[in-house]
């Protein structure tokens, strides 16, 4: 696109520029983003998998009904923490079989943040819904909330620096996908069209397909990350019609904020077994989440969830009750068309209304993305490439922007999967009593990818894509392998078991998968190298340097 | 290859700061226009403004790219921004 001639190659042209260059920027933190974010879709799974101490308890489904569960869940709490300043209780549920609970207690003078978060995540316990006793205890790991936080608030930076570069990748993906429509001139066309083995031609028609395929999902997953942080990114409307009262908007348009202070007079709990029942009548299904704040305070009270999987929004109704009197305060009533609309966008990306062949869907939509991303990288290089074509026939180098980005491309698509791996693997074989042992395995997940990244940027070639695909394929693989070594519940056992361990063998399985289609790219990788050596023997120089090599790194 | 001239350096540079930042400054000012101008309650309209915010700034972003030349794309974006900034100021003082 050079200026003045904009006008005579048109608007296909620019937009095809913007797309490239949108895309390009910053397609190596969209793909963590993405390939996280995919993963987010199970992280309940993924952390279920990770604490292979609960999985004994959670082989046979909970027959309770859920005020039982609560009830002995609340007698447990009582014992434990009769102070504090919330309970936060999940009862067994399709995706949880457990009941689980965690509770904060009154902020003490001084402490940060993070020794608050880090106190918090010490106070939980887990019964075994069948027998109310208490289960192993869980090593400490952070499970699949790491990936999910990964995905918007990064690692290793305060969260506030982390949502403003994603949210600044995700704006570039915006543009860069509705430019990559406007490109396309036979965008249903091209969806048809893929001619393999032919180099620049093959990478753009798996490009388009991977792109185009999954559009929709692409563009709605992009818009509605955006929004999930909105009125962080685009503050104008909330300064213009709440002025510098942003708890007020907060307030008013997500409807959670009713902070009743302890009033300081004790007063017992009351039972909440028949505040679960009334629920149940009401919504025709019980209550899985319940959230008691003040506990045995005169104004406590007692908020009781409806399970997703109703509706698309996130806001799911809910019932509050008097937790002195055991009363009925308020139940959640319809709310406004726009507000509801948010909830719905916001709903839309987190996809807890999801049943499992849906979030499978979404799953593999989410891995189209990861495809579309990886494929629109390694298309630049291969263009750029060819524009080298004389210079490397003649003996020169590729130049510094080809080789940082085949660098880059190596250390994201190859090393990224292996990060994923090690972390897994880090669950399994770091030590139990380690210190900070949820820290350690977020930092093996990044010293491997470090890794991977600079042993790219030092040999961006064939041989290395190899490896670090062939290292993910074994890694990822060898999952399930680890699984038989360090746990009771591998797939011999969990394939045959009770469908609580569902989660536990489909992890392995969907590992196993990804691990041998990186095994697949590899493999087929060494068999291009090897057939295109051939080629170079057979033919003349001369004919060898009017043909480069179409996919030098790839 | 073309060789690539500083002045269409130049250009490319003006025009991606146009873009960001331009867009950025116009999508404010025209959301929080918008945030004032619909007849709903404020939550409904902080909301339903914000929501289009990503849809304004997009398009402003891609016209930035599509328009003849980093000039034009500039006095676009400055005369849309003092038009929409104008009418806010306007707006603002009137309630």
């Amino acid at each position: 696109m050079k200026e003045g001639v904009v006008v005579k190659e048109g608007l296909r042209q620019s937009m095809s520029w913007v797309h490239t260059w949108a895309g390009l920027l910053v397609c190596w933190l969209l793909l963590l983003v993405f390939m996280a974010g995919t993963a987010a879709y199970y992280r309940h799974e993924i952390t279920f998998w990770m604490k292979p101490e609960l999985h004994k308890a959670a082989e046979a489904p909970s027959t309770i009904p859920a005020a039982a569960s609560a009830t002995l869940i609340v007698r447990e709490l009582q014992q434990r923490a009769p102070e504090a300043n919330g309970w936060f209780i999940d009862l067994p549920s399709e995706r949880n079989p457990l009941i689980q609970a965690g509770w904060t207690n009154p902020p003490k003078k001084g402490m940060s943040r993070e020794e608050r978060r880090n106190a918090f995540r010490q106070q939980n316990v887990t019964l075994d819904p069948i027998t109310g006793q208490h289960t192993a205890a869980p090593r400490d790991t952070r499970g699949g909330e790491f990936l999910y936080r990964l995905h918007f608030d990064l690692y290793y930076m305060s969260a506030l620096w982390g949502r403003w570069i994603v949210g600044i990748a995700a704006m570039f993906m915006l543009v860069a996908i509705i430019s990559g429509v406007i490109t396309h001139k036979r965008i249903f066309k091209d969806f048809f069209t893929f001619r393999p083995k032919k180099g620049q031609r093959s990478w753009l028609d798996a490009h388009n397909a991977t792109a185009v395929l999954a559009l929709p999902f692409h563009l709605m997953i992009t818009y509605t990350g955006l929004v999930t942080l909105m009125f962080m990114y685009m503050p104008s409307p909330t300064k213009a019609l709440y002025g510098e009262d942003q708890n007020t908007m907060f307030a008013e348009v997500f409807m959670n904020v009713d902070r009743t202070k302890p009033a300081g007079v004790h007063a017992p709990l009351a039972d909440v077994a028949p505040m679960l029942q009334q629920a149940e009548r009401a919504w025709g299904e019980a209550p899985t989440r319940i959230v008691v704040s003040h506990p045995n305070d005169a104004n406590a009270k007692v908020e009781l969830f409806r399970p997703s999987g109703q509706q698309l929004s996130n806001l799911e109704p809910s019932m509050t009750f008097n937790g002195a009197t055991g009363a009925l305060i308020s139940s959640t009533g319809p709310i406004s068309t726009t507000l509801s609309a948010r909830a719905a966008v916001y709903g839309l990306h987190l996809a807890h209304f999801a049943d499992p062949l849906l979030r499978a869907l979404f799953f593999i939509c989410g891995l189209a993305g990861c495809a579309m991303v990886a494929t629109g990288a390694l298309l630049w290089g291969v263009k750029e490439r060819q524009k080298y074509a004389k210079v490397v026939a003649a003996g020169g180098k590729v130049g510094f922007g080809v080789r940082l980005v085949d660098a880059l491309n190596i250390g994201a698509i190859a090393g990224l999967p292996v990060a994923f791996a090690v972390y897994f693997w880090s669950n399994r074989l770091l030590p139990l009593d380690l210190a900070q042992r949820t820290n350690m395995e977020a930092n093996c997940f990044f010293a491997a990818w470090g890794a991977c990244a600079i042993l790219a940027q030092i040999r961006p070639t064939r041989g290395m894509w190899r490896f670090q695909l062939l290292l993910g394929a074994v890694l990822l693989g060898g999952l399930p392998l680890l699984n038989v070594f360090t746990t009771g519940t591998h797939l011999g056992v969990t394939l045959f078991g009770g469908p609580g361990l569902r989660p536990v063998a489909g992890f392995d399985l969907v590992t196993l998968l990804l691990g041998a289609l990186l095994g697949w790219a590899a493999w087929w990788l060494g068999r291009k190298g090897k057939r295109q050596a051939a080629a170079a023997k057979s033919t003349a120089p001369a004919a060898a340097a009017a043909q480069p090599a179409p996919l030098e790194a790839a | 290859m073309t060789p690539t001239t500083w002045r269409y350096r130049g250009a490319v540079a003006s025009r991606a700061v146009a873009a960001i930042g331009g867009g950025y400054v116009l999508t404010s000012i025209a959301i929080a226009l918008i945030a004032l101008a619909l007849p709903l309650p404020r939550a409904d309209a902080v909301t339903l403004a914000t929501l289009l915010s990503f849809v304004v700034y997009t398009c402003a972003i891609l016209w930035v790219f599509a328009t003849t030349s980093a000039t034009r794309a500039w006095c676009g974006i400055v005369a849309v921004t003092a038009v929409l900034g104008a009418l806010l100021w306007l707006v603002g003082r009137a309630s």
